[in-house]
């Protein structure tokens, strides 16, 4: 019964980031693509809830969808009129886009379901807060306190070089 | 439990979905939202592969928060750069811009 809802709700989740993914990118208004990604950013929410992986899909949420999406609304806003012609791309160039999409999905459906993976470990419950904390913190082996520290820098970096780039002269 | 293999597909789907639009998009924010799906369906493949295969560490969950965080700070600096970019041209079409000082 369990394994039944899970696999409704996963295709459901699937049918909805396939269609606002090809959406997103067909879509002639800026903003609209911006909520067609949002939507996508959901459904991958969904699929870490499914997965058990609970704090990844909160991350998730809290960056993506209510950080990344509010950058794109602002920019979509304030550019406003420059957004409008999004596409007139040549017949060429669309043709070349869609035979390397897919071929490529062709060549990886057909190495992910030739491929022999390891064996499946048993199914995980929530991973609990305090695993995360430590292995985030630890500096032991397998453990990321090390990476923490480099992106808190890289943040700050990031955060100086937006402010240059987008000042006022 | 449903198989990991129709994960990785989905993953595939966003990816070469995200490289479409990224080669027709002629527009720089709608080619930033292309590559956003692209790192998502990475993410996603990272975080499968750590609950199927590996669930004894927790490396493809951390290496997925982390690219979380990594692309925050990417489409930041590069909504600035599109911003500075439309301030100087008045456009943001891909078309416009030849040069990388104005």
């Amino acid at each position: 019964m369990e394994l039944n809802t899970l696999s409704i709700i996963f295709a459901g989740l699937a049918t909805m980031m396939v269609a606002a993914s090809l959406l997103a990118v067909t879509t002639r208004n800026i903003m609209r693509a911006t909520v067609y990604l949002l939507f996508v950013l959901f459904g991958t929410a969904g699929i870490y809830f499914i997965l058990h992986y609970a704090f990844l899909g909160a991350v998730q949420v809290t960056v993506y969808a209510g950080g990344i999406i509010v950058l794109f609304v602002f920019a979509a806003l304030l550019i406003g009129r420059g957004t409008r012609d999004l596409t007139h791309t040549s017949i060429l160039r669309y043709t070349a886009g869609f035979t390397a999409a897919v071929t490529g999905l062709a060549l990886s459906v057909y190495l992910i379901f030739t491929h022999s993976f390891p064996e499946v470990k048993s199914p995980t419950s929530i991973v609990p807060m305090n695993l995360i904390g430590h292995t985030m913190m630890g500096a032991d082996k397998y453990n990321f306190v090390l990476p923490f520290e480099v992106v808190s820098v890289l943040l700050l970096a990031c955060m100086v070089g937006a402010l240059l780039i987008a000042r006022k002269r | 439990m449903i198989p990991a293999e129709y994960y990785l597909v989905l993953a595939a789907l966003m990816f070469f979905i995200g490289v479409f639009g990224f080669f027709t998009r002629r527009n720089l924010l709608a080619m930033l939202i292309s590559t956003e799906l692209i790192l998502n369906a990475v993410d996603i493949n990272f975080a499968v592969f750590n609950a199927y295969y590996y669930p004894e560490h927790l490396e493809g969950f951390f290496f997925t928060l982390f690219a979380i965080g990594i692309a925050a700070a990417e489409t930041a600096v590069a909504i600035a750069i599109i911003l500075n970019v439309y301030r100087n041209l008045r456009t943001i079409r891909l078309k416009s811009i030849k040069n990388l000082k104005f």
